[in-house]
């Protein structure tokens, strides 16, 4: 890498403007040693917006403005030229150009931010209309213009997005079913305990919930080619208006792939976030570090501050691995989970079970020390415990009061454990890449702890 | 007194020990709001302790007897008192007067025990009356007869405050008679020059004003005192003036305590005592003459207990510190009308006020007393038996009918398990009782509910013969009725009427008065004289101010102290030194039961705890039956602090938790005496003790017992909160060990068991609780949490784990009693306490509900005095009983700080 010195990379292009780009820009807009020039190309008609309000906002909980991150005037105030509405056709990495449907422009370091799409499931019929993913604005207009007259819609896929899509749907009026393939509801995020009292508050609120259905095919009934049915692979016809699709992500690598770039799942990246080119960087959901590909948001925020240290930083900044909580809101019931969901043999379970009220936590110990917690309703120990895990604190001493909180665990053992202030993630969620700009920057204190 | 319509004072006498303290309570219609202290008492001049202090929080219709029961059935008095006439009448036509015996209380009032006494005695005809004074004073009675010739309390309280030293012998008074303890301590603040000896094989609480502390052997006092007498001897202190115009019998005396205690080295050996500090109380004791001695159970429940007391006696009579201001053998009464018993005759060895079976003529003149115009009274020729040979008669089948009234023997007396078996075995008993739930009642054909303390009227005596009058303050629930009215009734149905024709209590203390009065002058006259009480009429009798007996025409306001002019009622007019060979305990320590086991009382709690079981703040001091052991025993048995254990005796075991103490000696265990089957499974401290008794007195050996200890060995342990409401099936009594503790609205078990339970949801609903609302577990530490909601309601709480991670329950038990669980609370009820609440630990002042933890924050914090923990929490300061746990809190803090200082010096 270049030394630090100011301006030590003249042009440096950003292909996308979602979530993570946004916050790269942030990062080195104000920095002294920013590249001269940055330019950004987006394919969506707006500047980047917080992607994780699109639930409340399809729930018609908030304002479209309330998504907002930065307008464009931002972008010019800081020097920063901004296409939108414009796709990214090719790279030509010899000349070290981006040819955009409308220019081509020459780079000196290029960064991939081009996120994800949302998988299909790869059966007969997932390309008929009215088989929508919920990623964009776009696809939240589509969804509000949904008439509950028309009959019932159906989400695929019971991990948080399809969740939080079918409880917007269903706020709106609409009959909503969700279809999981698992046993269970946010099977990477709960156990089967925390998800039957999901499942339980969600059924209550009028969701119908399927679990273990699988898709086996889709029917359409008009000329249109419009979706009318979603048949299970237990022959179950399901009649719906309109098809959702949440059933995870497929990265968006295919401009890295053209161009030559490593690709495996996704745009292979080094601990710098440096792809096989090192003019070439990639970030967020499009980019595969290890074996790791992404959907939450607290690991990405890490990646950029790695990156942001090697655009304009002293590059000594590098990324690993490191565990994740999940805080989660699903319309207003909370979850907090890190760590593995099911208990293996090695492991200790503390279990907290309020079956008036919903609360569940589960604890998972090994050899003293936490390695895994699902809170359900309240989570409000989540943070302290997510600590205790990132520390490797051994917390035999205060084992029993561990599940009634850190008061209570600290009037019991060695006042050092938990004693500081909650430092840990409070990061905030969506399975695709996102997250709130206003929150604190807790990936911060996670990479200081870890 | 103060009436008004609704609201009202009545002064009264607290119904615990032997002090007598004056009672103020504050009855508002049919409750008792308040008590305090009688300011003009001269008992307690305003004070109470932290158990009279609780009186009327165990008042209450809850768990009361209201109905009579025949054969279990709830029935009318008439049929009861039919019934029990009839089969009492059966058994005596098929097998003598003799067949039928009563075994009575301390508890009575005197006129219920003077018209039992004269049923039994003086018309049944039957010798065989006793009462549970038995297993306290009566070692105490006979070494005052022996010596002064009549039982009689030579002292009064201010002679403890007159004294230049007080030596306190088997005596926790500190705890045991609180409110005396804190007069003596303030005496001794005011006099400097006052010294205080405690002699005890325990550091007890009264150690805190101890100048001196003598850790003896238990059982070896006669030795002590014999070798006191010896001293004197030696060291010319003998007051040869005293001894040669009021005393015989002083050779002997002195020969047989030279001959078995007669040099320094000899009974500090034998007494395990350090010879320096003996001879130091040695010289203390002759050096002054304002000596008082008082000693209560832990001289006279000893199967050489009249010994002791004569031991003592001597050591007063050859220094002549008797009958003077500050001077005299003092023996502290335990139950609140022990001496009232006495005065009517309520021993077996006793016929009535004072009179005895070998007093010449009085057999003739009592029963010329008692006989009416129609009715000749036939007493019995000879003493009937004694409490512990009492049950043995029953056992053997030779008293067939038993009546017994307000005590619990199936709990109190000595080798509990034989007891109950005779029990078992009486054709009929016969129980009057307060309270619904007790051990006794399962022995009972005949149940008749009984007046308690805030319903009776009556006179009672105390430790200083001081008579005061209880008073009724509400009125008896349901069909309670007085026990001088029932056995009256039945007097009446017996066909004794004439006899028994009484109106009021006052009747009866007005004919007690006269029999105490009844041909006594001149010649052989008695001490006990109350005639200058006769003829109070009822007004007078409701306006009785305390008195002390005698009170007669020379002696018209009481007698402070006996004794003045050197003059005893003896045949000689001469007290009696009497000889005495120390004798070690009956009960022997041996390789199977290597522990000597010593029995007492707690500071919060009264006997079988009927009563003070009933306020539940009274049971935060000690909550669960224990046994102190020394640390160097715990660890050559294996057993840690709060541990629980199980000590064995020949007949019986008691299961309790461990406390680690080094006020134990090495070797020696103690147990509280006050757990019953209702509290507890095993917890009795009578199975322990073995029914040997002193030949002359009849009093058992309850404080020394000989045992083996072993932990208890337990997979889990629980406590349970319950609504008062819910009750616990069988299968959860059937656990290795249950205690149960009331709180106020609901109820705490500690359970354990050594069989594993896998499966503790399943358990709870075994144990037929509502289903589990919700609950925590740690399956890895055994730990498990849950709690039952009904209709938004707490029913009950469970913890799997040793009770020291229990939380303070204050918090817990105001859920029980909330009308509904908020979600803040709900949230925080496994933890059981406010988020980060701190803990406040064991209750240490009752009064103010201080717990330990927050005393040691705040002596931590500097408080290191008692006024100002008190200025900070309140804690000592009303009751005062908890001072010396205070001080001792105080203490361990500073010695804390103080090695934590060594062993860190870079930190000094």
């Amino acid at each position: 890498m270049s030394s630090a010195s100011p301006f030590a990379i003249d042009h440096l292009v950003i292909v996308g403007n979602g979530m993570a780009s946004h916050r790269l820009i942030q990062a080195l807009a104000e920095a002294p040693t920013r590249p001269a020039h940055i330019t950004v190309i987006g394919a969506e008609a707006q500047p980047a917006y917080n992607r994780i309000l699109l639930s409340p906002l399809l729930a018609g909980e908030i304002d479209p403005v309330g998504l907002a991150l930065q307008n464009e005037a931002w972008y010019a105030d800081h020097g920063i030229t901004l296409y939108l509405d414009e796709q990214v056709q090719r790279l030509d990495r010899k000349q070290r150009h981006v040819i955009t449907t409308k220019r081509t422009l020459t780079y000196d370091r290029l960064v991939l931010a081009t996120g994800s799409r949302p998988a299909l499931p790869p059966v007969p019929g997932s390309t008929l209309s009215g088989i929508e993913g919920f990623r964009t604005l776009e696809d939240v207009s589509r969804l509000a213009a949904i008439d509950p007259a028309k009959g019932p819609c159906i989400v695929i896929g019971g991990g948080l997005l399809g969740l939080e899509a079918a409880e917007g749907l269903r706020k709106r009026g609409v009959e909503v079913s969700v279809l999981q393939r698992g046993a269970h509801l946010l099977n990477r995020q709960l156990d089967a305990t925390a998800a039957e009292l999901l499942a339980d508050e969600l059924n209550s609120r009028g969701l119908k919930l399927r679990m273990n259905a699988r898709v086996s095919r889709f029917e359409s009934d008009n000329e249109e080619g419009r979706v009318a049915a979603v048949v299970l692979e237990d022959g179950q016809r399901l009649p719906c208006q309109r098809v959702i699709v949440a059933m995870g992500i497929t990265p968006n690598a295919e401009l890295g792939q053209a161009a030559g770039l490593a690709t495996e799942r996704a745009i292979v990246v080094d601990d710098t976030l440096t792809t096989s080119d090192p003019r070439i960087h990639a970030l967020g959901e499009c980019c595969q570090f290890d074996t790791h590909t992404y959907g939450l948001v607290e690991p990405i925020w890490r990646q950029v501050e790695v990156l942001a240290d090697h655009l304009a930083g002293r590059g000594e900044a590098r990324y690993h691995e490191a565990p994740t909580a999940t805080r989660l809101k699903v319309s207003g019931i909370t979850l907090y989970a890190f760590g593995p969901t099911e208990a293996s043999e090695e492991h200790e379970i503390l279990r907290y079970v309020d079956g008036g009220t919903g609360d569940y936590r589960r604890l998972l110990l090994r050899n003293g020390r936490i390695e895994g917690a699902v809170l359900y309703g309240d989570t409000r120990m989540g943070p302290w415990y997510f600590k205790l895990a990132l520390e490797h604190s051994d917390i035999s001493d205060c084992r029993r009061g561990l599940l009634f909180g850190e008061a209570d665990a600290s009037a019991l053992g060695d006042a050092s454990v938990g004693s500081s202030a909650l430092s840990a993630s409070n990061s905030s969620t969506s399975n695709s890449s996102a997250s709130t700009s206003s929150s604190p920057t807790p990936s911060t204190s996670i990479v200081e702890a870890a | 007194m103060q009436h008004a319509d609704t609201a009202c004072q009545i002064k009264t006498t607290c119904p615990y020990c032997g002090v007598g303290c004056g009672v103020i309570a504050s009855v508002e219609g049919e409750r008792v709001t308040h008590v305090e202290g009688d300011g003009e008492h001269p008992a307690n001049f305003g004070r109470l302790c932290v158990k009279g202090s609780a009186l009327h929080e165990t008042l209450g219709e809850r768990g009361r007897l209201t109905t009579p029961l025949v054969d279990g059935r709830p029935t009318d008095w008439d049929t009861a008192l039919d019934t029990l006439t009839a089969r009492l009448q059966v058994i005596r036509q098929q097998h003598g007067n003799a067949s039928v015996a009563a075994y009575l209380s301390g508890q009575l009032l005197t006129e219920d025990y003077y018209v039992a006494n004269k049923l039994f005695k003086g018309f049944l005809g039957t010798p065989h009356l006793d009462t549970n004074s038995r297993l306290c004073m009566a070692s105490a009675v006979a070494a005052y007869k022996r010596s002064l010739g009549a039982d009689a309390v030579p002292c009064n309280y201010e002679d403890l405050e007159e004294a230049e030293l007080v030596v306190l012998v088997g005596s926790n008074l500190a705890w045991n008679h609180p409110v005396l303890y804190q007069r003596l301590k303030v005496a001794k603040t005011r006099n400097p020059l006052m010294r205080i000896v405690v002699i005890d094989p325990r550091v007890t609480d009264s150690c805190e004003i101890a100048d001196l502390y003598l850790g003896l052997k238990p059982g070896s006092d006669a030795l002590l005192f014999n070798g006191l007498l010896a001293w004197m001897a030696a060291t010319h202190r003998v007051d040869t003036l005293y001894v040669e115009a009021h005393t015989e019998g002083f050779v002997e005396a002195l020969d047989m305590a030279k001959a078995t205690a007669g040099d320094i080295a000899t009974v500090a050996q034998a007494c395990d005592l350090d010879p320096e500090r003996l001879e130091t109380f040695y010289y203390w004791f002759a050096s002054q003459l304002h000596v008082v001695t008082l000693y209560s159970q832990g001289i006279n429940q000893s199967t050489s207990g009249t010994d002791k007391c004569n031991a003592i006696i001597n050591c007063h009579l050859a220094g002549g510190k008797i009958g003077l201001p500050g001077a005299g053998p003092f023996s502290i009464t335990g139950q609140p009308n022990a001496m009232g018993g006495r005065e009517v005759g309520g021993l077996a060895n006793q016929l009535a006020a004072h009179m005895d079976y070998h007093l010449p003529g009085a057999l003739d003149r009592v029963s010329r007393f008692w006989s009416t115009q129609t009715l000749a009274a036939v007493l019995p020729e000879a003493p009937g038996y004694k409490a512990i040979e009492l049950f043995d008669a029953i056992e053997r089948g030779e008293i067939k009918a038993l009546w017994v009234m307000a005590t619990n023997p199936a709990v109190s007396l000595p080798d509990a398990a034989r007891v109950r078996r005779a029990l078992n075995a009486c054709p009929l008993v016969i129980v009057s009782e307060c309270v619904s739930d007790t051990d006794m009642l399962a022995y009972a054909d005949i149940v008749l509910p009984a007046t308690g303390w805030s319903e009776k009227e009556g006179t009672v005596t105390n430790s200083e013969r001081r008579i005061s009058r209880q008073r009724g303050l509400l009125p008896p629930p349901g069909e309670a009725r007085h026990d001088w009215w029932i056995i009256c009734e039945a007097a009446k149905r017996l066909g004794f009427g004439e006899a028994f024709g009484y109106a009021h209590p006052w009747e009866i203390f007005d004919e007690h008065a006269r029999l105490s009065g009844f041909e006594n002058e001149g010649e052989g006259k008695r001490l006990f004289d109350i005639s200058a009480l006769v003829g109070l009429g009822h007004e007078g009798y409701e306006r009785l101010s305390p008195i002390q007996w005698p009170v007669t025409a020379n002696a018209p306001h009481g007698t402070a102290r006996l004794f003045e002019e050197g003059v005893f009622p003896t045949p000689s007019g001469r007290a009696h030194l009497l000889p005495v060979t120390p004798r070690p305990p009956e009960q022997k320590v041996s390789d199977a039961y290597p522990l000597r086991l010593n029995t007492g009382r707690i500071r919060d709690q009264w006997h079988t705890m009927t009563r003070t079981g009933r306020a539940p703040r009274l049971m935060n001091h000690r909550p669960e039956p224990y046994i102190d052991v020394h640390p160097e025993d715990a660890a050559t048995y294996g057993i840690s602090d709060q541990q629980l254990a199980v000590l064995a005796a020949p007949h019986g075991r008691y299961r309790g938790r461990v406390r680690v103490a080094n006020a134990q000696r090495r070797g020696e265990v103690f147990i509280p005496m006050h757990w019953s089957d209702v509290h507890s499974r095993e917890a009795r401290s009578g199975a322990l003790i073995e029914g040997l008794t002193d030949p002359v007195s009849g009093q058992p050996e309850s404080k020394q017992g000989a045992v083996s200890l072993a932990p208890l060995s337990v997979a889990w342990e629980a406590t349970l909160l319950c609504a008062d409401d819910v009750t616990l099936n069988e299968t959860a009594l059937a656990l290795d060990y249950w205690t149960r503790i009331p709180m106020q609205g609901c109820q705490r078990w500690q359970l354990a068991d050594a069989r594993p339970v896998h499966d503790w949801l399943a358990q709870t609903s075994a144990w037929q609780l509502a289903p589990a609302t919700l609950w925590c577990e740690d399956a890895g530490e055994g730990r498990f949490r849950a709690a039952g909601i009904v209709d938004g309601r707490l029913r009950w709480w469970l913890m799997i784990a040793p009770p020291r991670e229990l939380p303070g329950l204050a918090w817990l038990e105001a859920r029980f009693n909330a009308p509904t669980l908020d979600d803040a609370s709900r949230r925080r009820l496994l933890a059981g306490c406010e988020d980060g609440a701190a803990d406040t630990g064991p209750v240490v002042c009752s009064c103010h509900q201080v717990g330990q933890a927050a005393i040691v924050r705040a002596i931590r914090a500097g408080d290191t005095s008692v006024e100002a923990l008190g200025a900070r929490l309140a804690c000592g300061t009303q009751c005062g009983s908890c001072l010396p746990e205070l001080k001792t809190l105080i203490e361990e803090e500073r010695r804390h700080a103080h090695a934590e200082q060594a062993s860190s010096p870079e930190m000094a």
